[in-house]
Order: structure tokens, then C-alpha cells, then sequence
């Protein structure tokens, strides 16, 4: 066991290489030069322009700002973005206000989910079901800024329930309204996703074994039906997370959430190349940690799955 | 019903026991505001993240520039018309406008206390302009003798010679050539004094700027990308006293969310309506909104380096261009009455401003002389039928995509040539194509004054190599009417010799004028005493609780 823990901690140095290159290398070859936007519409100052270029190592070739970059990292000061501020204080700023999002999202999609769908596989076909169906069908064919901007609209404004965007702490409350809006696609397919395994699953063999052994239709639904049943909800949700963190963007952007995905988005409109890859970096390690975990999770859930050392 | 002297006299006591509370800030409903209004109310507004620390010679765009505005005082500020008027300034006299001795009012302190004398401001600019320093808005300083040197690439010299500290009140200026407006750039924010700590340490400075304008940076005020907390400096004693108790810039990534702020009183202020809502506003605001004019402009500029512009036959497509285009129509559909015509090259809301000078019947829409001009042109050197005009602008912000293709379609109709929006995601890929001129077709610039004068909007623009002259213009007889009117001796001869050069402008069209910028904007049912001021922004000190 610990020695899969530890290939696959192995593992993550390679795709963490991977990713910083290439991401480095997309925000390289970005049109335009980020020194004269600094500008603006305003004359470009030569002399200024060279000294910040200089400051950004923007006057070097992509190799050379690649390994400084890299260099930056492995002394813990991943430079500084164009307001003169460390790069790591502000991921220390923005991380956990999307964690927080992502994570209230997850928690959502996971139990809602995870419930609505197991009454409605138990249900099969009745009234439950058939609304449960067509609901998740039109979550998941409406996007999720039209969602986003409707009820921001009529829960915010009209309704005055929430406020219509994030008060400067975002804190929990204030994060509700975003959580469900990022939350709602994902908590279409869990829905789903959980409906046909319970359904499969009540047609076991050992289903049918259990009930015929006289166990209590309870026991039946939570040890043979609902575990045996969690196995692909927990890969999606898994996965779902880092997906969740990178593509908060959209939802940060209508609610004013002062996390990842605005940042994300106004260094890469900026072209701040060490803010973007920094970003993209921890995004991709989230990412991968939270597959291992899932992965992890796979041998609790079911016996039958050994890891090979 | 008659009053006993006691009685009346009790009368008094309650009522001046009312006052005083209502003076402190305890949050009672009744205050001391010019017009009424509640002072102890603190206003919420809309902002976006400073791009750069906030050092007044390295901010260069609206987030950090109304920030550093409202904590710093400079020699003058402007009064919502856009005059200047005296803020540390006693007197800035010059007789030749190139020499000019100003002098400064006396027991002028930064909110740590620091004294700001002649000194403050000498060392304040030569750090501003110095190569070394590399500020952002150095150049605004290009005027004052020895700034090339100090400016030049690589350079160690870190002083102006122009600058002379005479006494701790005094110091003297000395141009490079004359400018007789030089006086009215004075209230720009690169001109601003700042304590010595900041030279020593810029960026830690800019973290949290220390200043002496009507506001100072709160405690911890600036929470990046979240907001930026102001409260008034008790110390100001200048024009733009502060009346409420502070001014929060909430920061947004997008006008929409703000303007939802707003409709749910979340937001007191909002400084644009966003395009999505120039609909809906005033039915949702009522009279809680205000459509002003403010020095700023939109064009088309198109570079004369393409060999089908130069020339006269390339002066005769730009008027027939021009002529081609139905503003009136545009600024109606497409922006609700967010723009106004241009009839010149600057903005209707400064000094020396005519809608009437010779040659602005080129701005006025007209398809036959459109036409006329077109064949007239064609006669000289033929337009190829298969090229594509292209005008281009940058997709990412500011809403210019549904006048571009306005435009993109009435040239069609009008000349029958082909004409196609030039879309560039990022504005940074639109600037870096016009800086290194290398633009294969028409690009739209706007321009927003620095300070209120005819002249910002023409020198920086057109005059030969000069820095945002994007249409490579160059014409010697405008350069000499620009300068005649720089060394005009007095504000209003300086403005008709301007307009004089316009007229120059409005024949050769370097760049087509569109329309004039208008600050729409809408507030909450909590404040009161809105206005805007000359250049866009709202007089934030002014406003006050309902």
C-alpha cells in the first residue's frame, strides 16, 4: 500500500514538469507584449519598458525565463506579479476562497446527488423519478451562466435572499448561491450517474441473495445497493473537484468571487506568465492528489480492488 | 400656543444637543453637507484592482488612478468643469511659459506628518522621470529641461536640471520650449508630491501609500483584489473636502455583477452602466442616474503607411470614409444616447471646445459626397474591388464590437466596398500591432484626457513621431499651428490657434473622429449629491447619505 502511495507521489514530478512547461510555454507564445500594455493607449517609455522587462525577465529567451521560473520555485519565491507582490501571497489569497467554493459545491452536488439519485433508481419509473429525469436533462442542457446571471437575478435582486454578489470576507453564507450555481451541472450527472448504477444493482445476484437471506430492505439499499453502487460516483466526483477549481471562472465572474478563476483570468488577459503558470500548477497538483484519493478510496469501498506494489 | 422663557430656553438646549450628535458620528440621519445630506455615511463604490503599487508617477489606468486621486493633493485639482484651481499651490506664475516659479502654501503635512516644502516636490519629479526608477507615467515630466537625460535608457543621472529648489516655499521651473498650457497638466496625478519614504522604498509604499488628500488609505485598506477601504484625512483643508465618512472601492472583474450590486443597494455608486443594461437603467434607477459629457473621445484611426491611405488619394478615401458614416444613427441605436457626435478631434466639455470649426462638415453624414470623394480618389489610384477594409479593435473589453460592425455595414451600403471587423482577443495585441506599426488596416483608438486641454488631445495624437500617433501622421504645417499655439501667450489666443490646427486636422483626417464619450452612471437610494467631474469620474468626496 504505501509503496503505490509513494509511485504515485513519484509519479506526480513529471506530470508537474509537464505541466508548468507547457503552460509556460502557452502564455509565452500569447500575442502582444504585456510590457506595452502597461501602457495602455498612452506613449511606451523605451527606457521604463527595458527596465521592466529586465525586472520580468521578459527580455529573455523562452528557455532561459523557463528554468528561471523553475529556478523561482524549487527557492520558494515564485517572483512577483505586476503590482510588485509576491506571487505566493497571492495564491495564499485566492486558494482558499475557491477551495472553499469548490468544496461547499462538491458537498452539494455529492449529497443531493448522491440521494435524489438513489430514490429515483429505488423508484424506477415512478412520478419521483420521471420528474428527477427531466429536471437534471434541463440543468444540464442550460449553461451554467445563463443559470448563473438567472438566479443571481431573481434570488438576489428580486427576492433580496442573498446578496447578488460575494462580500469582501466570502464567507460560507455569502458562498451558498456561487456553490450551487457551480455545483448544478455536476449534480445532474451524479444524479444520473447514481440512478443507473442503483438500478444495475438491484438486479445483482447478491442483491437478491441478501433479501432472500431475510435482511431488512434498509441494510439491503445501504451495504449491497448504495456501496456496490458508489464506485463511478466517487471517480466523477473525484475528478470533479479539480474541475470544479479551474473552472470556477465563470461563476467567480457573475458572483465577483475574489478567487482563483478572476485572477486567473486577469493575469492571463495581462500576460503575467509566472502568476498564470503558478496558478495552473497548483490546479494541476489539486487535481492529481484528489485522483490518488479517489483512487485510494476504491479499495475501502470494494475488497475485491488491491493495489500492486 | 405661547412659550414660556423657560420653556423656550430648554427649547434650544434640545435643539443644539440635537445638532451636536447630529454632527458627531453617531449615524443620526442629520449632518452638515453643502446640500444637506447625511456625512456620516460611508460610500460604497465600484472599483477594479491597480494594476501597479499605488505610486502616483506609476499608475497610468482608471482602478489605481482615482484611488491615488482622492489620498493625494498635488499643486492643483480640478473643479468639475475642469478648471484648475490652487490646491498646494500659493501661486504658479510664468511669464514666458517657459519659466515658471511656483510656490507653495505654507504647513503642508502628509498624513505621517511629514512637512511637504519646495523639496518634496522637486525630488517627488526627478524620481518620477528617472530611467532608474522605471515609473510608468515618467513622461509626463518630458517638458521640463534635463528630463532626456535622466529619462535616456540605461542612464545614472537621477535629476532634472530644469528643477531649482529656491526656498523652502519656492522652487523654479524651466521647460525645454515654451507650452503655455504647461500650468493645466499640473493637476494630473504624476504630479502629485510624495514622502521621502516612498523614494527609498517604492513598492512597499505602494502597498499602503501614505498621502495628503481629502481621503487616506485605511488601516489594512487595500485587500487585494477585494476592495479598498478610504477614510478622510482630517487634515485637509483643501477644495475637495471630504463629506462622508470614507469611500470603500469594492473591486469588480465585470460591470454586471456591480450594476446587480447596485439594483439590490448592495453598491451605493456606479461609475459606468454596464452595455448590457443602457436599456433597462433608467426605468430601474429613475432619476438616480446622470448622462454627462467628459473629455473623451473614440476614433478610427488609419495609418498612413498603407499605401492605399497615403497621399491625396488616401486623404480623399478618409473624407469619403468619414462622410460615410452615419453617427447620429449610431449613437442613437446602438448606445442609447451614450455618445455624441464628434464634430472636432477633442471633447465638448473643455475650455477653447467649437463644433463649428472649417472643416467640420466632414464628420456630417453625406453618401453622395461619400461617394464623390470615393470616385475622386479612384480616379488617382484604383481601389482594388477584392480588398477588404479592415477596422480593427480588441474583443476583450469596453463593448466595441456592436459599433464596429454598425459602422462595418454602413460603409458597405454606402461606398460598396468590402469592410470587415478586424477582432484582436486581448487589448495588449491590439496596442503591440500599433506601436510597432504594423497594422494592416484601420484600428479604433480612444482617447481620455490626462488634463482638461485642447492640446492633449491633438500633440500626443498627431503631431510628427509623436508617442500615440498610431496613423503615423505627419504634417509639418499642423506640427507649427500645435506649437504656435503652445507659445501663445495667453489660455484663450493658445485655443483658437488649436482649433486653427484642427482645421488641418478635419482636411487630412489621420484618424476619423466618431463621437464624444458620456459618463452614464447610476447610484443607490442611500446617497445623494451625485455629480461627475470633467473627465468621467464622480466627484466621490462630494456625496453624501440620503
Amino acid at each position: 500500500m504505501s509503496t503505490y502511495i509513494l509511485k504515485r507521489f513519484l509519479q506526480l514530478i513529471p506530470v508537474f514538469l509537464g505541466a508548468t512547461l507547457l503552460v509556460y510555454f502557452l502564455v509565452f507564445s500569447l500575442p502582444g507584449d504585456p510590457i506595452v500594455a502597461l501602457f495602455g493607449d498612452k506613449p511606451v517609455n523605451v527606457a521604463v519598458a527595458a527596465k521592466l522587462r529586465e525586472q520580468y525577465h521578459l527580455d529573455q529567451p523562452f528557455w532561459m525565463q523557463y528554468l528561471l521560473y523553475l529556478k523561482s520555485i524549487f527557492t520558494f519565491d515564485l517572483g512577483q506579479d505586476f503590482s510588485g507582490r509576491p506571487i505566493a501571497t497571492v495564491l495564499g489569497e485566492v486558494f482558499p476562497v475557491t477551495a472553499r467554493l469548490a468544496i461547499m459545491a462538491l458537498i452539494f452536488e455529492g449529497v443531493f446527488g448522491i440521494v435524489f439519485g438513489l430514490i429515483a433508481g429505488l423508484r424506477k419509473g415512478k412520478l419521483f423519478d420521471a420528474t428527477v429525469l427531466i429536471a437534471s436533462l434541463i440543468v444540464i442542457a442550460i449553461p451554467i451562466f445563463v443559470l448563473g446571471f438567472l438566479l443571481q437575478f431573481t434570488i438576489g435582486v428580486q427576492l433580496g435572499w442573498a446578496k447578488p454578489t460575494v462580500s469582501s470576507a466570502a464567507t460560507i453564507p455569502d458562498l451558498i448561491l456561487p456553490a450551487i450555481v457551480l455545483g448544478l451541472g455536476s449534480f445532474a450527472y451524479v444524479l444520473r450517474l447514481t440512478r443507473t448504477s442503483v438500478i444495475e444493482n438491484m438486479n445483482a445476484d447478491y442483491v437478491r441473495t441478501a433479501t432472500a437471506k431475510g435482511l431488512s430492505r434498509f441494510q439491503v439499499v445501504r451495504v449491497h445497493i448504495l456501496r456496490n453502487s458508489l464506485i463511478p460516483v466517487i471517480t466523477f466526483l473525484g475528478a470533479d473537484l479539480g474541475a470544479l477549481m479551474g473552472g470556477a471562472i465563470v461563476t467567480e465572474g457573475i458572483f465577483n468571487v475574489p478567487g482563483v478563476g478572476n485572477r486567473l483570468y486577469r493575469a492571463v488577459l495581462s500576460g503575467e506568465g509566472p502568476t498564470v503558470v503558478s496558478i495552473v500548477t497548483v490546479l494541476v497538483l489539486i487535481y492529481c492528489l484528489s485522483n490518488l484519493l479517489v483512487d485510494l478510496l476504491y479499495g475501502w469501498l470494494d475488497p475485491r480492488i488491491r493495489y500492486d506494489s | 400656543m405661547r412659550f414660556s422663557r423657560t420653556s423656550k430656553a430648554l427649547g434650544m438646549v434640545a435643539i443644539a444637543a440635537l445638532a451636536l450628535t447630529g454632527c458627531g458620528a453617531s449615524g443620526s440621519a442629520t449632518g452638515s453637507g453643502s446640500n444637506g445630506g447625511d456625512t456620516s455615511k460611508v460610500i460604497l463604490a465600484d472599483g477594479s484592482e491597480p494594476q501597479r503599487p499605488l505610486m502616483p508617477a506609476d499608475t497610468n489606468e482608471v482602478g489605481g488612478g482615482k484611488v491615488i486621486d482622492m489620498i493625494f493633493a498635488g499643486l492643483v485639482s480640478y473643479d468639475p468643469s475642469g478648471k484648475p484651481v490652487n490646491e498646494l499651490a500659493e501661486s504658479i506664475e510664468g511669464k514666458d511659459g517657459q519659466h515658471f516659479t511656483i510656490k507653495i502654501k505654507k504647513d503642508q503635512k502628509f498624513t505621517n506628518g511629514e512637512a511637504i516644502t519646495a523639496k518634496t516636490f522637486v525630488d517627488s519629479w526627478n524620481f518620477g522621470a528617472a530611467a532608474k526608477n522605471a515609473q510608468l507615467s515618467g513622461g509626463f515630466f518630458e517638458s521640463i529641461k534635463g528630463y532626456d537625460e535622466a529619462s535616456a535608457e540605461g542612464s545614472t543621472v537621477d535629476t532634472m536640471s530644469g528643477l531649482k529648489v529656491v526656498d523652502d516655499q519656492t522652487f523654479t521651473v524651466e521647460l525645454k520650449q515654451p507650452e503655455s498650457d504647461w500650468p493645466l497638466r499640473l493637476g494630473y496625478t504624476a504630479f502629485v508630491p510624495v514622502p521621502s519614504g516612498a523614494l527609498k522604498d517604492p513598492k512597499g509604499f505602494g502597498e499602503k501609500p501614505v498621502g495628503n488628500g481629502p481621503y487616506k488609505l485605511a488601516d489594512g485598506g487595500w485587500q487585494h483584489n477585494v476592495q479598498i477601504q478610504l477614510v478622510p484625512n482630517p487634515d485637509y483643508n483643501g477644495p475637495r473636502k471630504a463629506k462622508n465618512a470614507g469611500v470603500t472601492f469594492k473591486i469588480f472583474q465585470n460591470d454586471d455583477a456591480a450594476y446587480q450590486d447596485l439594483l439590490s443597494n448592495n453598491l451605493d455608486i456606479l461609475q459606468t452602466i454596464p452595455t448590457s443594461a443602457l436599456k433597462n437603467f433608467k426605468s430601474d434607477l429613475g432619476d438616480r442616474t446622470i448622462n454627462k459629457p467628459y473629455a473623451g473621445n473614440q476614433t478610427i484611426a488609419i495609418p498612413e503607411y498603407l499605401p492605399e491611405w497615403s497621399g491625396d488619394a488616401g486623404k480623399l478615401r478618409r473624407q469619403a470614409i468619414s462622410m460615410a458614416i452615419n453617427r447620429d444613427e449610431i449613437t442613437k441605436v446602438i448606445f442609447n444616447g451614450a455618445r455624441q457626435p464628434a464634430k472636432d478631434f477633442t471633447a465638448p466639455v473643455l475650455d477653447g471646445y467649437s463644433d463649428a470649426i472649417p472643416g467640420a462638415d466632414n464628420l456630417k453624414f453625406d453618401a453622395t459626397k461619400a461617394k464623390e470623394a470615393w470616385a475622386k480618389a479612384d480616379a488617382i489610384q484604383k481601389w482594388d474591388p477584392n480588398e477588404t477594409f479592415t477596422i480593427a479593435y480588441n474583443a476583450d473589453k469596453g463593448g466595441h464590437k456592436a459599433w464596429v460592425e454598425a459602422v462595418v455595414n454602413q460603409l458597405k451600403n454606402t461606398l460598396g466596398i468590402k469592410v470587415e471587423g478586424k477582432p484582436y482577443s486581448t487589448f495588449k495585441e491590439a496596442r503591440n500591432d500599433a506601436t510597432a506599426k504594423t497594422l494592416t488596416g484601420s484600428i479604433r483608438a480612444g482617447w481620455q484626457a490626462d488634463y482638461p486641454s485642447l492640446y492633449n488631445f491633438l500633440g500626443p495624437i498627431y503631431k510628427t513621431g509623436a508617442g500615440s500617433n498610431d496613423a503615423n501622421y505627419a504634417n509639418p504645417t499642423f506640427d507649427k499651428a500645435v506649437s504656435d499655439g503652445l507659445n501663445a501667450s495667453s489660455v484663450s489666443d493658445g485655443n483658437k490657434a488649436m482649433n486653427k490646427a484642427q482645421e488641418i486636422l478635419l482636411n487630412d483626417l489621420p484618424a476619423i473622429p466618431l463621437w464624444y464619450q458620456v459618463a452614464q452612471g447610476g447610484w443607490s437610494d442611500k446617497v445623494t449629491n451625485v455629480d461627475y467631474g470633467w473627465d468621467g469620474v464622480p466627484l466621490y468626496y462630494n456625496i453624501t447619505g440620503k
